[in-house]
């Protein structure tokens, strides 16, 4: 076999190694590993993810920190934004939609200019059984030793670490008064009893899915989280 | 436009008589006169017994560029000084918007949408490398270039073999990567770009992805030297594309020229520099070829400066 020949196939074999290797990317997202709670204005999972250039400037905007970069485990996702809220949810801390504003791809898409009008997920009771307000139960002390928020009681213009923050409430009412958006989630009686102390969060359509409740519920797991819009799931 | 099918992959051409210049050819005649060859002998000789220094001048103004280019970028981020914000696929420099060549191209395949700002960025992006030279983005930023360096000399160091791939694979994975992002709606390519996968990983924090990269770069010190960078990149290619009508060229003057080839041993992609072989220069003063990255290696090693940098159109007439 001569060298011309030799190194030719030696290219294609290459070639088809770099082809396939990048192509493994599509497992991840075939087998719908790939389950993200993208930040605020995220078009449609596969648009986003056709649209997203993977440069992170989302990242650097988010005041909280909110949005980090996925790793190679996403697959094609790799490099495209998404958060974690339960680690650290975004909080609207910037008062505008920041991460919006910063994309350069329309990934994060410009028709959106409120947070009210975002719609990431969708929060649910998924523990009943350990939400302390339905068990009639109040909260003291520091609700979760990690995440930041920003209080504005405290500091209108920085976030602050919630374990610096301890609360001292007859009844936990964390998910409702830590909600960024009004009328979002609200607590209801949960029986007919004006004594009986105990409510349950009631999630309504205003609800923008930004796991601020999934952020600051104190009980483990927590008891409330957010769910992906339908289409992302797909 | 040689230079660019040599780019895509063709084999170097050696011009025949007739396509080369009187000029030239008489300056190859004259080379072939015995007292000329002797005088050459001499030459080489002589600088074979006493080597000049070999200052890497242009090498270290460009790994100080690279790094500057990426610290902005980390500093931007760590300090939030947003002087220059997100990584190499697309940012804001002091605002505005740059976008990588070929991260836009793969987002605009998958999306099959034309993103205002995306165009805005890449129009700047465009514009600046059309000034500065093309894969002069490869040699002067990309942070993967800088390990890949570090890679071919413990290639050469540790005397490896190297298996040589055709060139023109690089042209057939461009297509391959457009392709596929048109087909799949995915920007397939960015799953293994070593660029975006460094640039993120200085900027963002590593990642398995990392894995990648340095598989990459074992390939290229055990296997093939310079692997990606030679015979991979598809930015590389897209970027050598703008190159194609940059003023900023490293030029060959054939009369210096000993015909050594230590500028060829050196070169990233040799075939551009075929026409330092004797014989294979159609004029006696040339440029070099669009796929060339402006890094200055071939500079730094010429013996006689018969390869320098040049701006089109800036130095003064002789």
């Amino acid at each position: 076999m001569d060298a011309d020949r030799r190194t030719l196939l030696r290219s294609l074999a290459a070639a088809a190694l770099v082809v396939g290797v990048s192509m493994l990317g599509a497992i991840p997202i075939a087998r719908g590993l790939v389950q993200r709670l993208r930040p605020p204005g995220a078009l449609g999972e596969k648009e986003f993810l056709a649209a997203c250039i993977k440069c992170g400037q989302c990242v650097q905007v988010c005041p909280v920190e909110a949005i980090v970069l996925a790793d190679a485990w996403d697959g094609f996702g790799l490099g495209a934004p998404y958060v974690d809220a339960r680690a650290q949810a975004c909080d609207f801390s910037c008062d505008a939609v920041q991460c919006i504003l910063a994309c350069p791809s329309g990934a994060l898409s410009h028709a959106l200019n409120a947070k009210e009008q975002v719609r990431m997920g969708f929060a649910r009771l998924d523990r009943p059984d350990l939400c302390l307000a339905r068990l009639g139960q109040g909260f003291k002390g520091v609700a979760r030793e990690v995440g930041l928020h920003r209080y504005s009681e405290v500091d209108r213009w920085n976030p602050i670490p919630i374990a610096k923050h301890p609360y001292d409430l007859p009844l936990c009412d964390l998910c409702v008064r830590e909600c960024p958006i009004e009328g979002a989630i609200r607590l209801d009686p949960l029986g007919d009893d004006p004594l009986d102390p105990r409510r349950t969060p009631v999630v309504t359509d205003r609800c923008v899915g930004c796991g601020m409740c999934e952020m600051i519920c104190p009980t483990e797991p927590a008891a409330i989280v957010i769910d992906l819009p339908k289409e992302a799931k797909a | 436009m040689s230079g660019l099918r040599g780019m895509l992959g063709w084999a170097p051409h050696r011009p025949t008589p007739e396509e080369m210049s009187p000029e030239a050819r008489d300056l190859l005649q004259h080379k072939r006169s015995p007292a000329e060859r002797d005088r050459r002998k001499a030459a080489i000789k002589a600088e074979k017994q006493a080597p000049p220094a070999h200052r890497p001048v242009w090498r270290n103004r460009r790994w100080l560029s690279i790094a500057l280019v990426n610290l902005m970028f980390v500093a931007s981020f760590q300090f939030d000084i947003q002087l220059v914000e997100g990584a190499l696929t697309a940012s804001r420099f002091v605002g505005f918007h740059m976008a990588d060549l070929n991260s836009a191209l793969q987002v605009m395949l998958a999306y099959k949408t034309v993103v205002i700002n995306l165009v805005i960025g890449t129009t700047t992006v465009l514009l600046m490398w059309l000034l500065l030279g093309g894969r002069s983005f490869c040699s002067w930023v990309c942070p993967y270039h800088l390990v890949a360096e570090l890679a071919e000399m413990l290639h050469l160091k540790l005397g490896m073999r190297d298996h040589p791939m055709h060139r023109g694979m690089r042209t057939a994975l461009w297509l391959v990567f457009s392709a596929l992002a048109v087909i799949t709606g995915y920007t397939v390519f960015e799953t293994i770009s070593p660029v975006g996968i460094l640039s993120r990983a200085l900027i963002y924090g590593g990642g398995v992805a990392l894995v990648w990269v340095g598989a990459l770069l074992l390939f290229e010190i055990f296997y093939t030297r310079r692997f990606w960078c030679r015979y991979a990149c598809p930015i590389g290619l897209t970027y050598g594309l703008v190159g194609t009508v940059s003023p900023i060229k490293v030029a060959y003057d054939a009369e210096a020229c000993l015909h050594e080839g230590e500028c060829r041993q050196v070169c990233l992609v040799p075939h551009v520099l075929h026409m330092t072989r004797m014989g294979h220069n159609a004029e006696v003063k040339m440029d070099i070829g669009a796929d060339c990255t402006r890094c200055g290696l071939c500079i730094d090693a010429c013996p006689t400066g018969a390869l320098k940098f040049r701006i089109k159109g800036l130095e003064a007439r002789s």
